[in-house]
């Protein structure tokens, strides 16, 4: 029997300390009873003496000094694991809010996981095709990669997300299992059945484990929603060899709860008042996303995040963009001019698509097709802005093409329709007749053999308007 | 004994002891966590770990070790990866699988192999700090130098024969001054933070040869030098220093990845397996050290990651071979000071960063240098630097600060990289500090006219940039031939010289020559087109004649090893031109 502690000595936010505590760990989980029967759930985050101060995941309301009983367990927060997972809800803190019962544990792990050995990782290099032209031939998504979505407020992140995991498609091995892990942060009531509809209509819920922290339920149950995802994610891809899509959203109300906690507990801010190991609390996150030696399955994460004031030099994306493989960047200008995906080229990025395309994944020409339109784009906005100075008329004939270019491009690469899967091949015959819209000299990063064989000025009739 | 008081974190404090000095290692807690005193006050003694807490508790045991954190030194080294204090992470895979356990207590290098050892001494010599006892190959392109400490000197009373042995063996016996005698063994120890002693520090006077464009002839660094590559995410710093880390002239790469992607690790681990170094035949991995310390492992092991990583380059310099060290990024290093030092309360300065980061960012890159070792051989480490500034704001603090201590700084830029120009260094905002201290070098190796085609191409690029302000204003087509000339050629030199590609084969690494031979055709062309367009020939002409293109893919149509095919290029220049000038004077004539 182990002791269990009357009363409570202080209380701060969510933060409580306990008074004469011996014999407790680090990260260890208490249980904490109140008098009215109710229980709540505690986390020590510092031990000082026979001081110990813990989280309490479901916030303090209603505690007072004397009406609780905490007894420590003993243990770290662990989540019990099994493959009965999919197809069930969870709470943020791991707790089937379903109403089918607790599952039977196949094992339990310490949801804080453990660094994977640099050593022990296989390099991600299969593509997984999304059926989004944007994606697949620009920023291609890769198996094992952590790919985040930059977005803002009232962009179209979450659509963009449900169309990925409908329409993600292994390119090889198609026999093997393919799950999605949810978590859901902070996320608006609405948002969160948005996704529960979507993926009961497309089909997939049985191949689905959500875990809901909304937006109105604690913090600290919050910092532990992704955590208890991403161990859900390595247990059924490690162990049970499926390959896991781990989206995670909203990151940004997980930071700001990282905010108020770290803040509750006094700690020195660092930029904008959050605590200075954001850059190594996201990393603890993202970096669980990959391929383990000995396994075959995988981890590949899209965390979904919205830029306070559109402002991807905030520290939330900027520390995420440091951490992640790449990143989707959604843009309000192209959004309000009606374009879906509005996903925006030039800041996007896959930094692992270099390894996972080409002659034996997609096509020879990829990386070709793929840096010039990124090249030719960016020519567009300069001439754009040129033309915004001194009006088009006055452009040369070369930054006339390409302004047609880009509004061809808009119309017809990045514009795609929620339902539309395009093949890569289609994706690649539609950027070639793009650049058909070029003069041959202004294609300067693919090489004459490609040329030849795809170049075809007469191409752009193939643009319908 | 001494036990834990409190617990936060990767800081745990020790109540009411005088038994811990500062910087000594020790072992914290039942599983024996590795850690270092930070801090000692009258009542309590600060200790950062170097592992995860979790589950450590008030009362476990804290054990002294007596010395401070140090690295071992011994052959093994080369072509292994370690952890952020030199753990093997090879083997730590082994013992624990493929994630990492807390108390993996692994000795760092391999202490079963056997090395062929041959013994540089016979008894009676007397030797002095530094002097070299033994030697072995380590790798089929590094041989190993084991050398006295810098501490002991004495006579050698005993030899072990030549042969195989271990690196704990010992291969031979000294007695100092005082009749004490020491049994010296492949292997030793060094703290990490303090620099390991040289005879002399040398002026600087070779460029570490990249073969890339950029670098070697706009903006070179020199062998015992230091440069910081800082750009926002995706501007291809580590794609940067990959390219460095695969192509530089120096005989061994420390490459530490401090804080950075765990799959980045795996890349370099698998390319530097499989590329063959051209100057060795062997893979790139004979001759590379690596350090991993991922952003999800501890904290405070990334701290250490870049002193054990300079520890070892400082090791093998003192052999006298030429380290160029990849530090990705020290951005990450200053974070983790910044962790640390907020956990301590203490007082921060700019951006919650401590006070103490300027000098332990100049006491880090003043470990760079090129020297004349103990054993009179002369070495050289240089630092190259990546740092990752946040919110792409150069000014902020790391950046700031790195800028005063390094000499070369290679600007990564967003624009260039979202039009994938890379490398995506700006010409205009970096700069090197060393074309005056390697003046000597170029002038011999290169020819004389070497940096004066640098010059030019330099001034091209100001030019451009000044002409692309009106140009923006007012679009190109009203500027007069001469300046579109320069808009052109301005042009070829970025997209045709200073853009390079690292995936293709000949690309990837261009040596002096080929560079000096790209910057002639270049010059070549702008000086004719300057002449002719005196003659009357328009720039539309001139640019509808297609030389500019051809020019652009010289760096992909003339392999490396054919640089005769130049000639050609210059004599089709001087022809074609030359007939748009017979034209036009035909024209005027009618």
């Amino acid at each position: 029997m182990s002791i269990q502690y009357l009363g409570l000595s202080e209380i701060n936010g969510p933060l409580v300390a306990l008074d004469h505590v011996k014999g407790v760990g680090y990260d260890e989980i208490a249980d904490i009873r109140l008098s009215d029967g109710t229980e709540r759930v505690g986390r020590i985050v510092e031990i000082s003496g026979e001081k110990a101060i813990l989280q309490v995941f479901e916030g303090t309301k209603g505690l007072s000094l004397t009406n609780t009983k905490t007894r420590f367990t003993g243990k770290p927060m662990e989540l019990a694991l099994s493959e009965e997972m999919l197809g069930r809800v969870f709470s943020g803190s791991g707790k089937p809010i379903d109403g089918l019962g607790d599952i039977y544990p196949d094992k339990f792990a310490d949801i804080n996981g453990k660094p994977l050995n640099p050593v022990s990782r296989t390099y991600p290099r299969n593509y997984i095709r999304t059926g989004i032209s944007s994606i697949d031939c620009l920023m291609t998504l890769i198996r094992g990669q952590k790919l985040p979505i930059f977005s803002g407020s009232g962009l179209s992140h979450n659509k963009l997300a449900v169309q990925i995991v409908r329409q993600a498609k292994i390119a090889d091995e198609s026999n093997q299992e393919f799950a999605v892990v949810f978590g859901a942060m902070g996320v608006k009531n609405d948002v969160a059945d948005y996704f529960k509809k979507s993926f009961a209509e497309s089909g997939v819920q049985q191949k689905v484990v959500m875990f809901m922290n909304l937006s109105n339920d604690p913090i600290i149950e919050r910092i532990l929603t992704p955590r208890c995802a991403l161990t859900a994610a390595e247990y059924l891809a490690f162990e049970k060899n499926m390959h896991i899509l781990v989206i995670l959203t909203d990151i940004t109300s997980y930071c700001e709860a990282l905010r108020e906690f770290s803040s509750s507990k006094g700690e020195i801010p660092g930029r904008k008042g959050y605590p200075g190991y954001l850059y190594s609390d996201l990393a603890s996150l993202y970096e669980r996303a990959g391929i383990a030696e000995g396994s075959t399955g995988s981890v590949t994460q899209i965390p979904i995040l919205t830029m306070p004031n559109d402002d991807i030099t905030h520290p939330i994306p900027d520390l995420t963009g440091y951490i992640t493989e790449g990143q989707i960047v959604l843009d309000r200008s192209l959004d309000q001019t009606g374009i879906y995906p509005s996903i925006s080229i030039l800041p996007s990025l896959s930094r692992l698509m270099k390894d996972g395309i080409g002659e034996g994944y997609t096509r020879s020409d990829h990386s070709s097709v793929a840096n010039q339109l990124f090249a030719a784009y960016a020519k567009v906005q300069d001439a754009r802005s040129l033309a915004s100075v001194i009006g088009e008329e006055e452009l040369s004939e070369v930054d006339r093409k390409y302004m047609k270019f880009g509004v061809q491009f808009e119309k017809h690469f990045i514009t795609q329709g929620f339902n539309e899967d395009r093949s890569i091949e289609e994706t690649l015959d539609l950027g070639w007749s793009l650049l058909s819209l070029l003069p041959k000299s202004e294609l300067d990063r693919i090489d004459e053999d490609m040329l030849n064989k795809y170049y075809d000025a007469n191409k752009e009739d193939n643009l319908s308007d | 004994m001494n036990k834990i008081y409190s617990v936060n974190g990767p800081v745990v404090k020790v109540k009411d002891t005088k038994d811990f000095s500062m910087l000594e290692m020790v072992y914290v807690g039942e599983r024996r966590l590795i850690g270092e005193v930070i801090g000692i006050t009258g009542e309590f003694t600060t200790i950062q770990v170097y592992e995860v807490t979790t589950g450590l508790k008030v009362g476990e045991p804290v054990f002294n070790t007596g010395s401070p954190m140090s690295a071992t030194l011994g052959p093994g080294i080369i072509s292994n990866i370690f952890d952020g204090i030199e753990r093997p992470l090879k083997e730590i895979k082994k013992t624990s699988g493929a994630f990492i356990n807390e108390g993996s207590n692994v000795p760092a290098i391999d202490t079963e192999k056997l090395y062929d050892v041959t013994i540089e001494v016979t008894i009676g010599t007397e030797l002095t700090g530094g002097s070299i006892y033994a030697s072995c190959p380590e790798t089929p392109v590094i041989r190993h130098y084991c050398m006295l400490s810098p501490f002991l000197s004495g006579k050698v009373i005993w030899t072990a024969e030549n042969g195989k042995y271990r690196v704990n063996d010992t291969v031979c016996k000294i007695e100092d001054k005082k009749g004490k005698v020491h049994e010296l063994t492949l292997c030793q120890k060094w703290p990490i933070r303090q620099p390991r002693p040289v005879a002399e520090r040398l002026m600087i006077s070779r460029p570490l040869i990249t073969g890339q464009r950029i670098i070697d002839t706009i903006l070179p660094i020199a062998k015992g030098g230091t440069a910081a590559i800082p750009g926002g995410f995706g501007t291809g710093k580590t794609m940067t220093q990959h390219q460095l880390a695969k192509w530089c002239d120096a005989d061994i790469i420390v490459y530490i990845g401090c804080g950075e992607r765990g799959n980045e690790m795996t890349q370099v681990l698998e390319e530097f397996s499989e590329l063959i170094d051209p100057k060795t035949n062997r893979p790139l991995t004979d001759r590379t050290v690596l350090i991993a310390n991922t952003s999800n492992m501890p904290v405070a092991a990334r701290e250490a990651s870049i002193y054990t990583g300079i520890t070892l380059a400082e090791y093998y310099r003192d052999m006298g071979y030429h380290i160029a060290i990849m530090a990705d990024s020290t951005s990450r290093w200053a974070e983790a000071l910044r962790e640390i030092s907020g956990r301590l309360e203490e007082m921060p300065a700019e951006e919650g960063f401590p006070a103490y980061l300027p000098s332990r960012l100049s006491e880090f890159y003043e470990r760079a240098g090129y020297m004349e070792t103990l054993c009179g051989k002369e070495g050289s480490v240089t630092i190259i630097g990546a740092v990752s500034p946040q919110g792409s704001d150069f000014s902020e603090p790391v950046t700031q600060n790195t800028k005063r201590f390094v000499r070369c700084f290679w600007a990564l830029d967003k624009s260039l990289a979202y039009a994938r120009h890379y490398p995506a260094i700006n010409w205009t905002t970096s700069y090197s500090e060393y074309i005056d201290d390697l003046t000597e070098f170029y002038e011999r190796e290169a020819g004389a006219e070497f940096l004066q085609l640098r010059q030019e191409v330099s001034n091209i690029l100001i030019e451009e940039n000044q002409l692309m302000e009106i140009v923006k204003l007012i679009g190109a087509d009203v500027l007069p031939d001469e300046q579109k000339l320069i808009i052109e050629l301005a042009r070829v030199i970025r997209v045709g010289f200073l853009q390079q590609n690292a995936y293709h084969k000949d690309d990837t690494y261009v040596p002096l020559q080929k560079q000096k031979l790209m910057m002639e055709v270049i010059l070549t062309l702008f000086d004719r087109a300057k002449k002719a367009l005196s003659k009357g020939v328009s720039m539309n002409e001139i640019s509808a004649a297609g030389l500019m293109e051809k020019v652009i893919k010289i760096k992909y149509d003339i392999p490396n090893d054919k640089l005769e095919l130049f000639e050609d290029y210059k004599i089709e220049i001087n022809s074609v031109l030359e007939k748009l000038e017979n034209n036009e004077e035909e024209r005027s004539a009618v």
